[in-house]
């Protein structure tokens, strides 16, 4: 900035001058455009001798020079950033002075005596290749551990998650959520109940709209034109299947099938499926015999009223006539 | 709540892209225009995007709720502003009460900074001058500016359209400016305490006998006067907010670091006054209970002294 009697601003390629003003301004238009291109002129070639004075490098395309901080202040469009807070096992990490340590991308597998990658497909002891268990002391008869270990790992995935939310939403509360990641609430609202989500229509349920809608035409959405790109409804025309007039003699094989499946469904609501009453009673009234033979090699003189009654325990189904 | 991750790699650069930063991107421009605009609105508002081709987005649907002056009309905006992340716009209405009436105006987090709002008058674009095309200014170098006026400073309006007129053409900050490609200028005179002449020039290099070229300045662009109607400064503590600069790195004092012992700092102890130290009552040589009644008074005395 020389101290000529314009003020310039070299960061900003700006000159301004406060000590002129029209005493009367020109009368006709072309004089007044004169003027200002004589003054504007001025200004600028004072620009150039500072700018121009500047040291500069030579490059390919022409002189380089490396201009100053502009001086005038504009304002910012977007906020400063605001510094993430620690999250929690960053804090963890300082406290107890754990040093992060560089992992290496190729790590050697026992199993295949191979090096393989460490994370992502194919990847070095992945716990899923593991073919064999050796059984612990600790271990429970039942279960199966390839089952427990997937399981296991399940839940540290499901609480590695839980985990990083909760740091984002401390990270969103003071400001700093990184600005690829939104937080979208999926919890019910506080009144209503499932119903009153209102339900984001799917990609198949948009596709099938147009067709639905077209069925309420005169001809059933038949000859209306179809833009580009769009596909035919699904389950167009037919919702019932009838049956062959004809079919040979008597009852034909379809007939048969549909009366069968009609009698089955009838048949078992009433039928008790899981206990079939004749072998029930029968296998009741062989074990009551065998009771009483068994009674009466052993207690031969007791009477038959004072025995007590054996009830069984066996649950029927039963349903209950509406 | 629901954690939601683009995609995409490219929809994350994106998103990066747009992020807040220490030091920012281009400021773009928004260019749009209301219910009924006039011819001349028309060219002005073209003219200003052919000025601004690679950080200008233009509309050109008519938007009848956008009333930049009253607290309801800006919603659009600022949503606009949002999506196409624009924090400069300039809205385009003419009625008969403000005929070709331009609003000039800033974002700041995508919500309202502040606006301007000037007349246009006596517009001629760019086809109406005639010039060797060799001169023409290519798009997105870096504009000269020229005001001229002490209105500029004295005006409340006049200094407000100076820093948002800086604001619009100034374009990128670089470190670096390669001086073949200064081309351009804007000559902004100062006519009254509400007009201003603002013009566009190129700039044309002459051999001089030093290393410093002499200028010539070639009328190519748009010159329209600008008459100030109306304008709304931003709020005290929206401009503090704005005018943030990123903290500079503290300067930590009294730490040095040494090779063989480390991080080191020095501590400083003040000179002990042994004159003025008061002796211990906890004298030896005493009985223990003339010791102990000499401590009681002296705590006693502390405690009165306490009320």
């Amino acid at each position: 900035m020389e101290g000529s009697s314009y003020q310039i601003d070299l960061g900003n390629l700006m000159a301004y001058d406060p000590n002129h003003h029209f005493q009367s301004i020109p009368s006709s238009r072309g004089e007044l455009v004169n003027h200002c291109l004589e003054k504007g002129t001025e200004m600028v070639q004072a620009i150039a001798n500072s700018l121009f004075s500047l040291p500069s490098t030579e490059s390919r395309d022409g002189p380089v020079v490396k201009l100053p901080l502009p001086t005038t202040k504009l304002p910012r469009e977007k906020h400063l950033p605001k510094p993430k807070p620690p999250t929690k096992w960053e804090e963890f990490a300082k406290m107890k002075g754990i040093k992060k340590r560089k992992k290496n991308k190729r790590v050697w597998d026992e199993q295949t005596s191979s090096w393989k990658r460490t994370h992502g497909y194919d990847r070095a002891n992945d716990d899923r290749d593991i073919p064999i268990l050796d059984a612990k002391s600790t271990d429970e008869v039942g279960v199966d551990p390839f089952a427990k270990r997937s399981a296991e790992k399940k839940e540290r995935v499901k609480k590695q998650e839980k985990n990083r939310l909760e740091n984002l939403k401390k990270a969103a509360k003071a400001g700093a959520l990184p600005s690829h990641i939104q937080l979208a609430a999926t919890a019910l609202p506080i009144t209503g109940t499932k119903k009153d989500v209102p339900k984001k229509a799917s990609k198949d349920e948009l596709e099938s709209v147009a067709g639905m809608a077209a069925t309420s035409t005169a001809s059933g959405g038949k000859f209306d034109k179809k833009l580009p790109g769009e596909k035919p409804p699904k389950h167009s025309g037919k919702h019932r299947k009838f049956l062959p007039v004809v079919e040979g003699k008597g009852i034909g094989s379809k007939e048969k099938q549909q009366t069968e499946k009609i009698l089955n469904q009838l048949l078992s609501k009433s039928s008790h499926e899981i206990l079939d009453v004749n072998k029930a009673v029968t296998m009741f009234n062989v074990k009551k015999e065998k009771q009483r033979k068994k009674d009466k090699d052993a207690n031969p003189g007791k009477s038959g009223k004072l025995k007590p009654n054996k009830k069984s325990f066996k649950k029927t189904s039963t349903k209950k006539k509406p | 709540m629901q954690i939601r991750v683009p995609k995409t790699k490219r929809a994350k650069r994106e998103l990066d892209k747009r992020a807040p930063k220490l030091v920012e991107n281009v400021k773009k421009t928004l260019i749009l225009h209301g219910t009924k605009t006039s011819a001349v609105l028309n060219s002005v508002l073209t003219e200003l995007y052919h000025l601004k081709r690679d950080n200008a987005v233009k509309f050109s649907k008519k938007n009848e709720n956008i009333k930049p002056f009253e607290s309801g009309g800006e919603t659009s905006l600022e949503f606009f502003s949002h999506k196409t992340d624009c924090s400069l716009f300039a809205f385009g209405s003419h009625s008969k009460k403000r005929p070709n009436n331009l609003v000039l105006g800033r974002t700041y987090d995508h919500h309202i900074y502040d606006l301007v709002e000037v007349g246009v008058e006596n517009f001629k674009s760019i086809e109406s001058f005639e010039y060797d095309k060799k001169l023409a200014p290519k798009i997105g170098s870096k504009p000269l500016f020229a005001f001229i006026g002490e209105e500029f400073e004295s005006v409340d309006e006049l200094k407000h359209l100076k820093e948002v007129l800086l604001d619009f053409f100034r374009g990128e900050v670089v470190e670096s400016l390669n001086l073949t490609g200064v081309d351009r200028v804007f000559v902004c005179t100062a006519l009254s305490s509400k007009t201003i002449l603002l013009m566009h020039c190129a700039l044309r290099l002459k051999k001089s006998g030093t290393s410093i070229p002499r200028m010539e300045l070639v009328e190519v662009g748009p010159s329209m006067d600008l008459v100030v109607r109306r304008h709304r400064l931003p709020s005290e503590s929206l401009l503090k907010e704005a005018m943030k600069t990123p903290d500079h790195a503290k300067k930590i004092k009294n730490v040095t670091s040494d090779v063989i012992k480390g991080k080191t700092g020095r501590i400083y102890i003040p000179d002990q006054k042994v004159g003025d130290m008061p002796l211990s009552n906890n004298i030896k040589g005493l009985k223990r209970e003339r010791r102990e009644a000499k401590q009681n008074k002296e705590s006693k005395k502390r405690k009165t002294e306490s009320e």
